[in-house]
């Protein structure tokens, strides 16, 4: 018996070193089978404890109960290997469109491959997925936001006054595109006095708001790349005596707060519910066979005085 | 220790967890097709192999008459000190085993607080839950290490941690995932050790009555190192395999493995008090709770249920597992 257990064992060993390999997922060469289209959609959420990732499930529930087509949500809890998980139990569901809202857009680029290499077709929302070709890339349009943010300026204090720009952290697409998104606007209408980088932040954004007006005095608004900066802004331009219009960017509970008390003037806010919305009417439509745009900007809109904490 | 009456309640204490886990493989089965292919057990036994070696230590720690709540922070700090190496290009063969060794460092940690510091076990290793998270935020800043399998040069045997199928030549199409393998190993390894050995003879001992077994002659201290040394290796191990397999690092990743690792042991039968249990109930408990996460997800169970579901389950089994 024992010779028989250490022949067989024998012969495994052997076997496992002419007759084995290692591959690594959704590094393979041949694609898997490909599975046949249920027409089923699959969002992978990151967190259900924030309510802007709430809003753009329920714009997405809301959007394929329209549509009639069967939507199934599955949410992360913040934590990538779940995440990772979920992605392969859609996979297992046969759902024709992944839309996913990555945790962190480095650590699902193996899933998302191997999702891939099974014919399902990838939608990325809100945040990009870093290492793959996803089908479609879905978020918040930082450009327009920051054109209707300036054009307010130029609205209300008359083309030509003296603006500074708080950049957000240099090479994050939304500082990018927020920035773009400015001068679109600013080289055209507005005299830029100053553009610096205060990376998102408000103590930095005050800091560097006290120097621009100490370097000049006659700045009239001010355009933040996010409402922290924005902020920052307000405290120091009230603290040295001065009445500047500043817009910030992101519509955060401060900063609706300051625009209702008249210290801050206008924010861009996004729309959670929309861009869950497109994303459903996109999927429906890769479900469709039709060929979609590689990205889809959501609108965003302008919360000012006027309508804010509506 | 053991159970001398045959009746239905002896049996339902010793197969009660098998028992529950086949009957839900069979209800989600029935109710869902997707559920019952082949590629989704693969897929539902390595998702349950992270739980599972955390358990398996876990295991040992609650047989001593411990518990170790630090397995969630161990498991995220050995992995960012080996993210850490590798974004600093030290090769992965000695990354591994370093990391692998800081998980043990970690563990003893936890073990000299028990015993040369006298702590209670949910004190001492509350203390390095809370240090070894804290330790993780600060290597890393509080950011996420990524795109580690390009650090590492590309590096087969981290890719394969996490990501590597074996497969044989010739049946390509059967690939079966590493983790389940490192799983299934691991879980040869305990079984014997627990079952076989003079050590394990000695863990039960400590965990039923710590003094008696002084008496004898155990070393009790001796034992509880080991166990808090053997959660941190598994944890460690689990991590590797976490990193490889979402090619990035965070400082929070793991919080919360710590409830799941301890559900899984209470699932599978071991007493809370040290003593009892089996190494084979743990599986099937990790196993139960694998097959929760999968099962309700691909029934689309919206997850603010699953967890109550999930609660659910698990006291129904703990239940019907309880020694009559």
């Amino acid at each position: 018996m024992k010779r028989m257990i250490k022949l067989l064992f024998a012969s495994l060993v052997a076997l496992c070193f002419t007759a084995c390999a290692i591959v690594i997922d959704g590094e393979e060469k041949t694609t898997s089978k490909k599975v046949e289209s249920t027409g089923n959609i699959g969002l992978s959420i990151s967190t259900l404890n924030n309510p802007f990732f709430v809003t753009l499930v329920e714009g997405a529930k809301k959007a394929a109960a329209d549509m009639k087509l069967q939507l199934t949500v599955v949410d992360a809890g913040d934590d990538v290997a779940k995440q990772a998980s979920d992605i392969e139990d859609l996979v297992s569901k046969n759902v024709s469109v992944l839309i996913v809202n990555a945790v962190d857009s480095d650590a699902l680029t193996s899933a998302v491959k191997v999702a891939l290499s099974k014919g399902v077709k990838v939608i990325a929302v809100d945040r990009a997925i870093n290492g793959v070709d996803v089908d479609c890339q879905i978020a918040s349009d930082n450009v327009a936001g920051a054109e209707m943010a300036t054009q307010y300026i130029v609205d209300k204090l008359g083309e030509g006054v003296v603006t500074a720009e708080l950049q957000g952290t240099l090479g994050s697409s939304a500082a990018i595109d927020r920035g773009k998104g400015f001068h679109n606007i600013a080289d055209k209408k507005l005299k830029v006095a100053a553009s610096q980088t205060a990376n998102f932040n408000r103590a930095e954004g005050m800091s560097v708001m006290e120097n621009m007006l100490q370097a000049r005095g006659n700045i009239a608004a001010v355009f933040a790349a996010n409402d922290e900066m924005a902020l920052g802004a307000v405290e120091a331009s009230s603290g040295a005596g001065k009445k500047v219009m500043v817009v910030g960017f992101d519509a955060t509970d401060d900063a609706i707060a300051a625009i209702k008390a008249g210290r801050m003037a206008a924010t861009i806010a996004q729309q959670p519910a929309l861009i869950g919305e497109t994303a459903v009417k996109t999927a429906s439509e890769i479900v469709n066979g039709k060929t979609v745009e590689k990205n889809i900007p959501v609108k965003v809109t302008l919360v000012t005085a006027e309508n804010a904490g509506k | 220790m053991k159970k001398e009456n045959k009746n239905i309640g002896a049996f339902l204490s010793e197969y009660g967890v098998f028992i529950a886990l086949a009957i839900l493989v069979v209800i989600i089965s029935a109710i869902s097709p997707e559920f019952r292919q082949p590629g989704n057990f693969l897929n539902l036994l390595r998702q349950a192999s992270f739980n599972g070696l955390i358990a398996f230590g876990m295991t040992c720690v609650i047989l001593s008459g411990g518990i170790d709540l630090s397995v969630g922070s161990t498991f995220a700090l050995s992995a960012i000190v080996c993210a850490e190496m590798i974004g600093h290009g030290v090769p992965v063969i000695v990354a591994v085993p370093v990391a692998l060794l800081v998980g043990v460092a970690l563990g003893l940690i936890s073990g000299l607080l028990v015993t040369k510091g006298r702590l209670q076990p949910f004190i001492a290793t509350l203390i390095t839950m809370t240090a070894y998270r804290g330790l993780a935020m600060i290597l890393t800043d509080g950011k996420p290490i990524s795109r580690l399998a390009e650090s590492s040069g590309d590096s087969l045997l981290f890719k394969a941690m996490g990501k590597g199928n074996f497969i044989f030549t010739f049946a390509p199409d059967f690939k079966i995932p590493i983790p389940i393998i490192i799983l299934v190993v691991v879980f040869a390894i305990m079984y014997f050790v627990l079952k076989h050995t003079v050590f394990g003879r000695r863990l039960y001992a400590t965990g039923s009555n710590a003094k008696c077994a002084a008496l004898t002659g155990v070393n009790i201290n001796r034992v509880k190192m080991s166990v808090y040394a053997v959660s941190g290796f598994l944890s460690a191990l689990a991590g590797l395999i976490m990193i490889s397999r979402v090619d990035s690092a965070q400082p929070i990743m793991g919080s919360g493995y710590e409830l799941d690792a301890i559900a899984a042991v209470a699932l599978g039968g071991t007493s809370m008090n040290g003593g009892r249990g089996r190494i084979a109930g743990t599986i099937a408990g990790v196993l139960i709770i694998a097959v929760l996460n999968n099962g309700l997800n691909i029934l689309g169970v919206t997850s603010y249920y699953q967890s109550v579901v999930k609660a659910l389950v698990i006291l129904v089994a703990v239940l019907s597992d309880r020694k009559r």
